[in-house]
């Protein structure tokens, strides 16, 4: 997220990507990501930034960004986890697993908690069967979680960051 | 340096060999001073080990190896997936044929003083085969029963450095379909090879090439489908991650083939580590003029390009794809027209998936008869599949066509975890259906697959135990096509909706006979009237369930019991009189439902019991049952 006061404006650094695309519309996909980076999320007014720039419809931009999971339109929290439910993961216990996160942050996957510490996702496989079950946080790929201990230690450990 | 001709590629073919000199091949571990040559520590890099730590392994080897004055002599590379993902974090020492396994970072000071110092192997991270008890340095059983085509690479080469990849006949197929073979002649090849679809269907490649090529068109395009969305396979990531210039070699192949100018890769955003390496490789093969203009001075011009997809299951669908790539909702729209018609922008259109393209090199330059000579009547040559779930080895196996799930699953596999008994096999992702046991020893193919009433798909291969409950997992696939249709057409966004509901009220206990037969007719309305190949096999997991674990729905539906004790509802939990009242469970207990005073029997209250089964792990006794 953009909230370092030394960075441009992320309007503006978005209208410069866009501008040194060699076709816009066809890259729609790659602007709302590079957006995504740039604000975190894609609230209302990006996407309707981004549907003028382009020369588009809004609908259109609501349309793409709604279609693909990887889009959220919410702000996220300071620290993502997901879930993996992948099938390998499934038959070895990552339903367990979601339960139990739920339970400790307090939030239901999809959701938030209201200090905006955490973010609870699931994904479909990352491929990292081998781990299973597995979560992410921030991208970090934590394995073998099968015991509510360590759980807790993979989460602590992102609390304690959240406080410093 | 651009290379300039076939020469000028053999010549750095020539000086790069001997990169790869001291890799495989002496069984005897030599000591520090014994050889000239730099030996090689070969890191896993692929997700799996990379998530375990393996670049801090790597990065801490090197510093190791500085500290006792062994750089120039040891030199530390991260290469892709060696498969043996149960087993990560892997590495291996050339020339000395040592592989350890489950390395952590508090191993690397052992190593290096045990194995290079002292010139002797580190007993304690050998693989010991579980049931023999035998240590294995190297030709461990798990890799007996495999051939390696498209994996070829992977843990062989540094994926990162295109000189070994060169060194390993890299560029040459290539070189050999520009200079010494006709398009006509590259297509007969693939044509006669039999090499099929990996994606899934199962289409001739060969056939796709050629239809691609007929017909008028400007500008024809080729798209490397890398969106891996079958949950539990990973073989496509691990070949972009291991061996990425095979796939740009092949798309090279196949647009001299068809005339495109101009390649996507449309690869998962959840995949960094393959992005990673595939920008890598495409910005190393335009520095050597593998891509772009002229290559290697032939009159041909191709670039790649890499499309991010944005979470989509229904984009591995190619027409869902080539929308995504045009930036728009990746919805599948009717064929025909087909892709190799009117594809991309209209262009025709191939789209190859990665595991196809990873094969395409070995035919060009082997020949196709030594392609077809490997597997079945219908299915020829090798697949790679993603051996997962409850079997002691999980990782990336790679076995010729026809070879059956037993040798698969309890050969290479090691057989089921916790000495468990086999229950059934997963195959095909959401797709596919579970092979029951009666089925092991039918050798797998394309056929053979679909009259048991599954799919080949990408290769996901899911094992199952008897605490699998199979009305469960029909509900979690279905959860997953309901999540993942697309909703274009109401054959699969109501159905598969209508389908989930029936399952969710049979695992709850509340379902009736009836359900059973709506279920079934329902499901092949489905098939018939669905759009795409989502909504047509999205039934598939509940009608091979229904077909072969019947006994179970009638179990859930007429004894309201779930006899692999997942279904919460449907459980119950009950103390003994082997309790012995010491009241630990009444306080982790989270309903407070559990009563009893001290050194008496408690009693659960079934009304209030939330059936997360915490009593049960808690209890010292093994005083709680569940039934």
């Amino acid at each position: 997220m953009c909230n370092n006061p030394l960075l441009k404006d992320p309007y503006q650094l978005l209208d410069n990507y866009i501008d040194n695309l060699p076709y816009k519309k066809e890259n729609l996909i790659v602007i709302l990501h590079h957006a995504q980076q740039l604000f975190g999320y894609l609230p209302d007014k990006v996407q309707w930034h981004i549907a003028q720039k382009l020369d588009i419809p809004s609908a259109k931009v609501y349309g793409v960004v709604s279609f693909y999971s990887f889009f959220t339109m919410k702000p996220r929290g300071q620290h993502v986890a997901n879930v993996c439910m992948g099938t390998a993961c499934f038959v070895r216990g990552s339903e367990k697993l979601q339960q139990e996160i739920e339970n400790q942050l307090g939030i239901k996957t999809g959701q938030t908690t209201s200090d905006n510490s955490f973010s609870l996702d699931s994904v479909r496989c990352i491929g990292a069967c081998g781990l299973a079950p597995v979560m992410t946080v921030d991208g970090k790929v934590h394995g073998r979680l099968e015991s509510t201990e360590d759980i807790n230690q993979v989460l602590d450990k992102y609390r304690t960051e959240a406080r410093d | 340096m651009k290379l300039k001709d076939t020469a000028a590629l053999n010549a750095l073919r020539a000086k790069s060999l001997a990169l790869l000199e001291n890799r495989r091949v002496s069984n005897l571990i030599t000591t520090m001073n014994a050889q000239g040559k730099p030996r090689h520590i070969m890191v896993c890099g692929g997700t799996g080990c990379h998530a375990s730590d393996s670049p801090e392994i790597a990065k801490l080897l090197k510093e190791e190896l500085e500290r006792r004055g062994l750089s120039d002599q040891v030199e530390v590379l991260q290469t892709g997936c060696f498969g043996f993902c149960e087993k990560g974090p892997i590495l291996e020492i050339h020339p000395d044929n040592t592989l350890y396994v489950e390395v952590s970072t508090t191993d690397v000071a052992d190593i290096v003083e045990e194995h290079f110092i002292q010139g002797k192997q580190l007993e304690r991270l050998l693989y010991i085969e579980p049931n023999t008890e035998k240590r294995f340095a190297s030709d461990l059983p798990f890799y007996h029963n495999q051939l390696r085509i498209a994996l070829r690479n992977c843990s062989y080469i540094a994926p990162e450095n295109i000189l070994e990849y060169i060194a390993a006949d890299g560029y040459q197929a290539i070189a050999k379909v520009l200079f010494k073979m006709t398009p006509d002649s590259v297509i007969a090849e693939i044509k006669k090879s039999g090499l099929r679809g990996r994606g899934g269907g199962g289409f001739l490649t060969g056939v796709k090439w050629e239809l691609t090529r007929q017909g008028e068109a400007k500008q024809r395009y080729i798209i490397c489908n890398a969106d891996e969305g079958d949950p539990g396979a990973f073989m496509d990531r691990s070949i972009l991650e291991g061996d990425p210039h095979s796939v740009l070699e092949a798309m090279l192949i196949a647009g001299s083939v068809i005339g495109s100018t101009h390649g996507f890769i449309y690869i998962r955003a959840e995949y960094p580590l393959a992005i990673h390496r595939l920008e890598i490789a495409i910005s190393q093969a335009r520095e050597y003029g593998l891509l772009g203009k002229e290559i290697l001075g032939s009159d041909f011009c191709f670039d790649v390009e890499i499309k991010y997809g944005a979470g989509a299951f229904v984009c591995g669908e190619e027409t869902a794809l080539i929308h995504s790539i045009e930036g728009a909702r990746g919805e599948p729209s009717v064929k025909p027209p087909f892709p190799a018609q009117k594809g991309l922008w209209g262009k025709p259109t191939c789209v190859n998936n990665v595991e196809t393209l990873a094969n395409i090199s070995p035919i060009i330059l082997r020949g196709s008869d030594w392609f077809a000579r490997i597997g079945t009547e219908k299915s020829k040559g090798t697949k790679v599949f993603a051996l997962a779930g409850k079997v002691n080895n999980v990782g990336l196996v790679e076995v010729p066509m026809g070879t059956t799930l037993r040798q698969i699953i309890f050969d290479i596999g090691g057989g089921i975890k916790h000495h468990r008994n086999f229950k059934a096999a997963q195959t095909g992702g959401p797709s596919g259906g579970c092979i029951p046991t009666r089925y092991l020893d039918t050798p797998i193919d394309y056929e053979s697959l679909i009259s048991i009433g599954s799919m080949m798909g990408s290769g996901g291969l899911i094992v199952m135990d008897d605490s699998d409950c199979m009305v469960n997992i029909a509900k979690f696939f279905l959860e997953f096509t309901v999540d993942e249709s697309c909703g274009r057409c109401t054959a699969c966004r109501v159905g598969t909706k209508r389908l989930h509901e029936t399952l969710t009220k049979i695992t709850e206990g509340k379902g009736t006979l009836d359900d059973l037969e709506s279920l079934e007719k329902l499901s092949k309305i489905i098939k018939d009237t669905s759009l795409c190949g989502l909504g047509q096999s999205a039934p598939n997991p509940i009608l091979s369930t229904l077909e072969y674990f019947r006994d179970e729905y009638l179990a859930h539906i007429v004894d309201r019991s779930c006899p692999a004790g997942v279904c919460k509802s449907l459980l119950k939990y009950k103390i003994t009189d082997k309790c012995k009242g010491c009241t630990l469970c009444t306080k982790h207990c989270p309903a407070n439902c559990i009563t009893g005073s001290a050194k008496e029997l408690h009693v659960i209250d079934e009304e209030r019991c939330l059936k997360c089964g915490a009593c049960m792990e808690k209890c010292h006794f093994g005083a709680i049952i569940r039934h």
